[in-house]
């Protein structure tokens, strides 16, 4: 009961504590956007100054900085992001709800995948600790961190779209097949990296001396992995999913662009080079909620697997 | 313990085997699927050969010959910014607008301005009116008429500074659009009237004989006012979007793909064979090659560079190369060291670099060396080519040195400076191999830097920080003074800082000259005086290089680069038996229609100012520009000399006849 | 005072203890040896010098430059006829020496970033970590907040503000990197503040300064040095996705990521243009990372039994 009540006031902290976090990420990233060279109406045709004027009034961009950030936070606290500057026929709430539902499917999916078949992968590499399996398996996963997946992706759409034709060159649209390629390269690192970090936590364990008492007690070996080996191995890997993410939706910038996906991703890159102040904002804010709340989540998993963390945190 | 070594013994086991299953499996599946897969790399770089091409009376083909699904999938580069005509920018929204959209006047698939929306116009005497007259049998995708109010209403929102147009400045040559650009005008006074429901009269400030070239950019695109005025900056999406060209837009998924479908209402819908097109966009150019061998996509935009000769082996009939109205160069900031008032080092520079190694080995395909600031392929005009341009490159490379050397450089004191490029297929590549070929050949310091393409625009345009940098242009319209208006003082990409009081005052006379003949004397006289000045070192001229299925026919290369997808169409695939790429197909076509000799550089018949100016006290001279553009002159010529202009080649019909008028 | 039948017995004894010079062995020298057995590591650390050795003193040994277009054997596969071992890319530069000296920026751009994120990192997190408290709680939450950005688009952002000078890619990637690093040194000094080492030099009345420097921070020293070994291939491979993009180093200066990224366009017309420096950058991933792992399982206390 203590615990529980300690834990609500904790989670209740932690949420509220969102909010100046989001602020000084919205803040940041506002100002940086504007310091960049370049504004988004500069292009090859010459632009008459009434025009360019007029541009400049439409999207506020002639009132003083300070103005136009207490604008922009004013909107946002309403959730309205504005429009898109360089697709002038879009919101920005609209371009992210569209994006967002690729982006997130794909960063599930691959997410899903990364962890299960990373744990099994380390699990069996653990349990087999130094024989040719072990070396087999991290050494292939070691191969899946060291090889970028700007390369692995052209080979892979070669491979199985142009020669053999059994998927899609690119391009997505909603069925399975599509998402087959984009979801397997992008999940690859994570997956290596997660197969070796269980292998080290799950042997790790396996040596201590729980384990061993739990052995001398007579618990039959699969009873002994599956009840006292795994929850505490597996606690790097869940406290490690927080920035598996990140790094996965760093990695959907190049698998988007490869694979011509309509995601998040390659909006801000695209928004980032062309200026387009409100989308690139947009962008930033929603990778940054899902990331806090990732984290949150993540560290409220880590708490609960883990009970000495939940005193600790009290201190 | 037991119980654990057999334990031990099923994991070893199963862990041993696993080690085999993988490749066990990749061999299963190859032995398999093999033949297939051995077969699909032998024909890699095959599609399937088309039927042959047969055409009726009216120029279309017959239906047996036809594919019995007609959907393109296009590559369109990056994805449009807005489908609003008004507002779009870059090629990939002009290439749906044109299929969505129909101006006053529009092209056939070789680049001639045929009738659009107008099916005849007048030109006054003086060259400063035109009256266009509208067909009466034109429809808005909603079944709406089309009528002359709708081009007033398009054509003022579209100088009205309150849209914001980038492109407005197309309107510029109209009477006030300067001034209601500028905002000094409302868009009322804008020099446009609707004379009644079906005719049109523009008045230009002065003679402007490019005018119905420029009729067919999406800034002179009527739009539908009530959808405009109901939806407000959303009538541009699927559902809201009414337009009166061939197709209809049905959806858009941003960054994914857009959809059009065949406008039922369009006048000539009974033509229009294509009955869906999509347009995907393509950040990564080899993807989209990977995807048409895969079959998927039947036009690509570009090709990925570096694989010319690769594609030139394996995919031979894919591969199409044709010029393209547009020059690549490099230009100099002359408001800074060490190129101001230095014209001898700037020549030096000019005459070191080896067009034909830069053409051969970097650009690769096909592109010409270039000696002069317009293109060829605009129709009666040859631009002045300047001596050094006949002389051999050694010849060349020696007066260079001379030049450098009397500029007060040598190898002990070389000459440093920036190169700036932006991000782009061969900018990369020609300033490499521009650096390189300087240090050869004059022992030249370059240094490289490639700018973010925002930071590398206001970079020119400040003029403050550049030295040498990157620099073309591909016209809107196909007239010589698109490309030397650029150069004029005080002009908004005048990134040089070029500044001659001479040239301005023969620019001003070029743009005020109605006789043909003169015009096109003064040109070459401008250009002349440019290319002595070396503001810029003319490198090459452009060509566009894409794949396309063999089977899709009705369209042709143009050097304007501009194609409608409603003259396109899919034959059907040739049998097996049948070889394919038989003499009888090519002699169908026209030389023409996939140039695949790059450089070959043929004239293109592309609207030259001669054709479309009228008049001039001279008749026998109106004739003659007359017929070619089936302008209408005097009412008693022929209505049908317009609609001759046909939308195919010439082409052999079953019954041996040409094609005739198709209108009405 | 010794009798002299003890001393008879004892001299020896002493006499022995002199000879055998006996010495206590030092943790650091247990983690050495444990090093030296792991075969993987030891190769690794071999064919890292030898790369070292190869990317310094390659270029100046091989008599094609790296900017030199070579312009009658552009795109040409190796061949030994042409003098170009290992081909040219298409604008006839040789891929070899173009390797090499990319090998130069890649490995320049993974030991500065890392050190970087090093130095900020260590100072930030063992701050925290030693002090608690309030102090702790508002560091470590601003590195929750620089954490909630998607770190490939803060580096695209600064990329885009301040141009692509080499200097700020290295900047750029270790402001990013410091973060981990912080929190794995706020998490060790925290469980190092208690131990009774550093009670006693509380008691003692040394400054907090000087025990954060010479108590906490030499004990950080295994963690650190695993966790550098780990990050240098990281950032190597950020890099490479920077250049992918278009933001990373300036011609004519060029890394692995770069050449990777342009080969894989042209896998299929040219692949010596992807395979070599593939190769290179793989071999170099693969052994930082042994490396790695060869020292984290020599160093961590917790593996011995």
């Amino acid at each position: 009961m203590i615990q529980d009540s300690s834990m609500a006031r904790h989670m209740l902290w932690r949420l509220l504590g969102l909010i100046p976090t989001l602020l000084m990420l919205i803040t940041v990233a506002f100002f940086l956007m504007r310091v960049a060279p370049g504004g988004p109406f500069d292009s090859e045709m010459l632009l008459p100054a009434e025009i360019e004027a007029n541009l400049n009034a439409k999207y506020h961009l002639d009132e003083s900085l300070l103005q136009q950030y207490f604008r922009y936070i004013s909107q946002v606290a309403v959730l309205d992001f504005g429009p898109s500057i360089q697709y002038k026929d879009w919101t920005v709430n609209e371009l992210i709800g569209q994006g967002m539902r690729v982006s997130l499917t794909i960063g599930l999916a691959a997410m899903v995948l990364a962890f299960v078949v990373g744990t099994l992968l380390g699990i069996i590499a653990a349990l087999r600790q130094n024989t040719r399996a072990d070396y087999l398996l991290m050494g292939v996963a070691m191969l899946g961190i060291s090889i970028p997946n700007f390369v692995i992706a052209p080979i892979l759409i070669l491979l199985l779209a142009v020669y053999a034709g059994w998927l899609p060159a690119g391009g997505w649209d909603w069925s399975i097949a599509s998402m087959v390629l984009p979801v397997v390269t992008l999940s690859l690192p994570v997956t290596a990296y997660i197969a070796r970090l269980t292998r080290g936590s799950m042997i790790e364990v396996m040596h201590s001396n729980f384990i061993r008492s739990a052995r001398a007690k007579g618990l039959p070996e699969r009873v002994v992995i599956r009840r006292h080996a795994l929850r505490p191995a597996l606690l790097p890997v869940i406290s490690f999913l927080g920035p598996a993410t990140a790094g996965m939706i760093s990695g959907s910038v190049i698998i988007e662009r490869i694979f011509s996906i309509p995601g998040l991703g390659s909006y801000f890159v695209q928004g980032a080079l062309n200026r387009d102040y409100t989308l690139v904002m947009g962008v930033v804010i929603f990778y940054g909620v899902l990331i806090i709340l990732l984290n949150f989540l993540v560290d409220m998993v880590y708490a609960w697997f883990n009970p000495k963390v939940r005193y600790d945190e009290t201190s | 313990m037991q119980n654990r070594s057999i334990k031990n013994g099923i994991y070893d086991s199963v862990i041993f085997l696993r080690q085999f299953v993988l490749p066990a499996s990749l061999i299963l599946l190859l032995g398999a699927c093999g033949d297939d897969y051995r077969e699909k790399l032998a024909n890699r770089g095959s599609h399937a050969r088309p039927v042959e091409l047969i055409l009726n009376e009216v120029g279309r083909p017959i239906p047996s010959i036809l594919e019995r699904q007609q959907e393109l999938h296009r590559d369109n580069g990056q994805e449009p910014q807005t489908l609003d005509p008004h507002l779009a920018e870059g090629l990939p929204a002009a290439h749906i607008l044109r299929d969505l959209f129909e101006g006053l006047t529009a092209e056939s698939p070789d680049g001639r301005i045929v009738p659009g929306a107008a099916f005849r116009w007048n030109i006054s005497r003086d060259g400063k009116t035109y009256t266009f007259y509208l067909r009466r049998d034109a429809y808005w995708s909603n079944g709406d008429p089309v009528t002359a109010e709708d081009f007033v209403y398009g054509l003022r929102r579209s100088a009205d500074p309150a849209t914001a147009s980038k492109y407005a400045q197309v309107l510029l040559p109209i009477e006030n659009a300067a001034e209601v650009l500028a905002g000094d005008l409302p868009p009322s006074e804008l020099g446009v009237t609707a004379m009644d429901e079906f005719t049109l009269q523009i008045s230009m400030r002065d003679p402007t004989p490019y005018f119905l070239a420029l009729l067919s950019h999406s800034s002179t695109y009527p739009v539908h006012r009530a959808s405009v005025q109901e939806h407000g900056s959303a009538f541009s999406r699927p559902g809201n979007l009414v337009s009166n060209g061939a197709y209809v837009l049905s959806e858009w998924v941003i960054r994914s793909r857009i959809e059009l479908v065949k406008n039922k209402n369009y006048w000539d819908a009974e033509h229009v064979i294509l009955e869906k097109v999509n347009y995907y966009p393509f950040e990564d150019q080899s993807t989209a090659l990977k995807r048409f061998r895969a079959g998927k996509l039947h036009w690509t935009s570009e090709v990925p560079n570096n694989q010319f000769k690769w594609l030139q082996e394996h995919y031979p009939d894919e591969l199409v190369i044709s010029p393209w109205l547009g020059s690549y160069y490099f230009g100099f900031n002359l408001e800074r060291e060490p190129f101001i008032e230095n014209l001898g080092l700037r020549k030096a520079l000019m005459l070191a670099l080896d067009r034909d190694l830069l053409t051969e080995k970097v650009t690769q395909f096909g592109e010409l060396p270039s000696f002069t600031l317009v293109p060829p392929g605009i129709r009666d005009y040859i631009s002045p080519v300047p001596e050094w341009a006949e002389w051999t490159q050694a010849e060349r490379e020696k007066e260079a040195r001379r030049l450098y050397a009397m500029a007060g450089y040598s190898e002990e004191n070389p000459l440093e400076f920036e190169i700036r490029y932006s991000a782009g297929e061969y900018n990369k590549k020609m300033a490499l191999a521009a650096a390189s070929l300087w240090k050869q050949v004059l022992g030249v310091q370059a240094t490289l830097l490639n700018e973010e393409s925002k930071v590398f625009l206001q970079n020119k345009q400040q003029k403050i920080v550049t030295q040498v940098f990157q620099a073309g242009w591909i016209s809107d319209y196909a007239d010589p003074y698109s490309f030397l208006n650029l150069f004029r003082t005080g002009h908004g990409r005048n990134d040089y800082g070029y500044s001659n009081s001479l040239y301005d005052a023969l620019l001003d006379e070029v743009a005020a000259e109605r006789i043909p003949s003169i015009r096109r004397r003064l040109m070459f006289e401008t250009e002349r005086l440019l290319l002595s000045d070396v503001p810029f070192i003319p490198l090459y001229t452009y060509v566009t290089k894409r794949m396309v299925n063999p089977r899709l026919k009705g369209w042709q290369s143009n050097v304007m680069d501009h194609h409608y997808s409603k003259h396109m169409f899919f034959l059907k695939a040739a049998s097996d038996e049948a070889p394919a790429t038989t003499a009888e197909t090519r002699v169908v076509e026209t030389e023409e229609q996939n140039s695949r000799i790059p450089g070959s550089a043929q004239e293109m018949t592309v609207p030259g100012e001669g054709d479309d100016v009228i008049l001039a006290e001279d008749d026998a001279e109106t004739a003659e520009a007359g017929q070619a553009q089936g302008l209408d002159l005097p009412p008693d010529e022929k209505e049908t000399d317009v609609s001759n202009e046909n939308m195919l080649p010439e082409a052999v019909t079953d019954d041996g006849t040409t094609p005739e008028d198709l209108l009405e | 005072m010794t009798k002299q039948a003890d001393r008879r017995v004892i001299d020896p004894f002493e006499a022995a203890l002199e000879v055998s010079d006996v010495r206590g062995s030092s943790p650091w020298e247990h983690a050495w040896h444990r090093l030296q057995k792991n075969r993987a590591a030891v190769y690794s650390a071999f064919i890292m010098a030898a790369m070292f050795l190869m990317v310094v003193f390659g270029p100046m040994l091989i008599s094609w430059e790296p900017d030199f277009t070579d312009w009658d054997y552009t795109s040409t596969p190796p061949s030994i006829a042409s003098g170009h071992w290992f081909g040219t890319d298409a604008v006839g530069r040789d891929i070899l020496v173009r390797t090499l000296s990319g090998g130069r920026i890649s490995l320049m751009v993974g030991l500065v970033a890392t050190l970087v994120s090093l130095l900020i990192g260590i100072s930030y997190g063992a701050t925290a970590g030693y002090f608690g408290g309030v102090v702790d709680r508002i560091m470590m939450r601003i590195v929750d907040i620089t954490y909630a950005l998607p770190f490939m688009f803060f580096v695209i952002l600064l990329m885009v503000v301040f141009g692509r000078h080499i200097l700020l890619i290295f900047v750029a990637i270790g402001a990013i990197n410091w973060l981990d690093m912080a929190r794995i040194v706020r998490g060790q000094t925290l469980s190092l503040k208690n131990t009774e080492f550093v009670e006693a030099a509380k008691a003692c009345g040394v400054s907090d300064w000087d025990i954060i420097r010479r108590h906490i921070t030499p004990n950080l020293l295994g963690v650190v040095i695993v966790y550098v070994t780990l990050t240098i291939p990281q950032v190597i491979l950020v890099e490479s996705f920077l250049s992918f993009l278009g933001l990373g180093v300036q011609e004519p200066l060029s890394s692995w990521g770069a050449l990777v990224s342009d080969g894989a366009q042209d896998m299929e017309s040219a692949p010596w243009t992807l395979i070599v420096p593939s190769v290179f950058l793989t071999i170099t991933l693969y052994c930082f990372n042994y490396i790695g792992d060869g020292l984290r399982d020599a160093l961590d206390p917790k593996d011995h039994f």
